[in-house]
């Protein structure tokens, strides 16, 4: 049906200038870190330790920083969201406690990241006294992405039929043997994908491992989880505004590493949610 | 959910002893991993206030919540919440001035305009978008659009508040966006259908039955935002020049509370009155960001309700 009058048209045209306003500023975006930061990027960019007060060499150790991170960081959350999430969808009745559990969620996930840093120094590096390291700010990331990986895990679980469920059950299995053999291996995709949803975020977040994990300099990998990272947002922050003439090249190329490798994990989310939608039998 | 019918219990007899012990030692676990989130966010809450409680006993509490100056270094040194609660407010604000209309807009054509093969063009843009991570924000404003508006108003920096203001918006976009898309098209067929067929346009559709339908969807859309913008720290911290005075205007230079934590506490010592007070900011967020998104969730809980 077409816009009929003057007014209905100015209202389309607003509503088409709006998702331009939108989509351009993004392309823009990509556009300047891509055409100003490729040059930099090379071989001995990704594989190196930054030199001469990192204004020269690479940015390895804060590739490796980051991917460790990461990398703890799934390792203490998945396990906790995927119990959470199983409780949430198998065993607890929709009651007021489930609607308090969900409450906590939404909260969980709209603390600021900064105020993780702050629990996170507070709890696990002093009151806890593991210090500055990586665990320290594994353990803080991972309780920043504990709400995306038990949404994403809860909606997974709920996504597969009653039917498997009840005849699993009738061939006498137990309630957990159902879970464990029928529902989680079929819910698993979608549960995976949320992960790495939550890993994307993990791995481009600065302000929680402000003052848990990250180290200003340090080229070299850590030796221990008790050991301090260089990470690569927190890399491009210091090089950016905390170390004078560092040029600006060597800026864009980070910033582009960094971006292409969030892009990277959130576009393997993508492939997976797709192959899922593609292989469902149900 | 699994089947809950009442006669489970008699089937029980049927597994082994130690199948039955296995089964509840499990379902204890799996139980006590579900109160895990309530057990963080109280756990949170505890952190803050253990370590920002102290600071009153040397600091009066009324000084820093209607104190006018920041002066965390100074001998005595003075922690007025003023200057920099104002710089976040300004460049909240901002942002939603700039994000809400433009993410209302956009919602609505992705969801009643937007022809299928433009959506799902589209939608991995708004994606991407949320993916870019805050600090990369944060250099795109310091290093593009700064200068950019230091030389366009003629202005002494570039780092105020608005340029934080607009790279905020760009933060809160994809979850006014998608949030409030998911309202738009939630809204049931029939209503579309009925307003159609007694002959109204399809923008009098729009404007006078699919917004209002889907208003308290849209309300929490744009609260989810602001509590994002409250709470963003890495790119403000980059962009809004750190200076913690009063704004008069949206040109000049502020501080915001999310930046003076994460700028101030590499430098103070631990236990000090200066760290005590930068864990007060933080309780002060805290409870700021909770009261927002708590609000949010039960006006999406109750738009959800009734919607079925």
């Amino acid at each position: 049906m077409r816009p009929r009058g003057t007014g209905e048209w100015l209202a389309y045209g607003l509503l088409y200038l709006s998702i331009v306003l939108v989509t351009l500023p993004v392309a823009a975006i990509f556009f300047i870190l891509v055409s100003r930061g490729y040059s930099a990027v090379n071989w001995e960019f990704l594989s190196s330790a930054p030199r001469m007060g990192m204004r020269a060499g690479g940015i390895f150790p804060a590739i490796m920083g980051t991917l460790l991170l990461v990398l703890g960081t799934i390792a203490i959350a998945l396990p906790l969201g995927i119990m959470a999430a199983i409780y949430l969808s198998e065993y607890s009745s929709r009651g007021r406690l489930n609607r308090l559990i969900h409450l906590a969620i939404v909260n969980l996930a709209g603390v600021p990241s900064v105020v993780y840093g702050l629990f996170g120094l507070g709890a696990f590096v002093l009151f806890l006294k593991i210090g500055v390291s990586l665990l320290a700010g594994c353990l803080t990331l991972a309780l920043m992405i504990l709400p995306v990986i038990i949404t994403a895990s809860e909606e997974a679980l709920q996504a597969v039929p009653q039917s498997f469920r009840e005849a699993s059950l009738a061939l006498g299995a137990t309630r957990w043997k159902t879970i464990w053999n029928v529902v989680l291996p079929s819910a698993l995709p979608g549960i995976l994908t949320g992960a790495i949803l939550g890993v994307s975020r993990a791995a481009g977040e600065t302000a929680p491992i402000l003052f848990t994990a990250a180290a200003f300099f340090l080229p070299r990998l850590p030796r221990s989880i008790f050991d301090q990272v260089m990470a690569l947002p927190y890399h491009l922050y210091i090089i950016t505004t905390q170390v004078p003439n560092i040029p600006q090249k060597v800026q864009y190329g980070t910033a582009l590493v960094l971006v292409a490798l969030v892009l990277l994990i959130n576009a393997s989310a993508i492939v997976l949610r797709s192959y899922i939608r593609w292989r469902r039998s149900w | 959910m699994m089947p809950r019918s009442g006669k489970r219990r008699q089937f029980k007899g049927r597994h082994k002893l130690t199948e039955r012990w296995f089964e509840w030692i499990i379902e204890r676990i799996i139980q006590a991993s579900g109160l895990l989130t309530i057990v963080f966010i109280m756990l949170i809450f505890a952190f803050l206030l253990k370590n920002s409680l102290p600071l009153f006993k040397i600091y009066p509490l009324k000084a820093f919540l209607i104190g006018r100056d920041w002066y965390p270094i100074s001998a005595p040194a003075r922690f007025g919440l003023v200057p920099l609660l104002a710089g976040s407010l300004m460049v909240t604000l901002g942002s939603v001035i700039i994000a809400v209309p433009l993410g209302v807009a956009a919602a609505i054509y992705l969801a009643e305009v937007a022809r299928p093969s433009i959506r799902e063009a589209i939608k991995p843009v708004v994606e991407m978008l949320a993916a870019i991570p805050s600090v990369v924000l944060g250099f795109i404003g310091l290093l593009v659009l700064a200068p950019y508006i230091k030389n366009l108003l003629d202005l002494p920096t570039g780092l105020t508040a608005m340029t934080g203001s607009i790279m905020l918006a760009f933060m809160a976009l994809p979850t006014i966006i998608s949030i409030s898309e998911d309202a738009v098209s939630s809204v049931p067929r029939d209503y579309r259908e009925a307003s159609l067929a007694l002959g109204a346009t399809r923008w009098q559709t729009i404007s006078r039955i699919m917004i209002p339908v889907a208003l308290s969807g849209i309300t929490a859309a744009v609260m989810l935002g602001i509590g994002r913008v409250i709470g963003e720290t890495m790119t403000v911290l980059m962009v809004t020049g750190n200076a913690a005075l009063i704004p008069h205007s949206i040109t000049q230079p502020v501080r915001t509370m999310t930046a003076t934590i994460a700028a101030e506490m590499g430098e103070t010592v631990q236990y000090s009155e200066h760290y005590y007070a930068l864990f007060s900011i933080g309780a002060m967020l805290f409870v700021l960001t909770f009261a927002v998104n708590f609000t949010a969730e039960i006006v999406l809980h109750r738009f959800r309700g009734i919607r079925r």
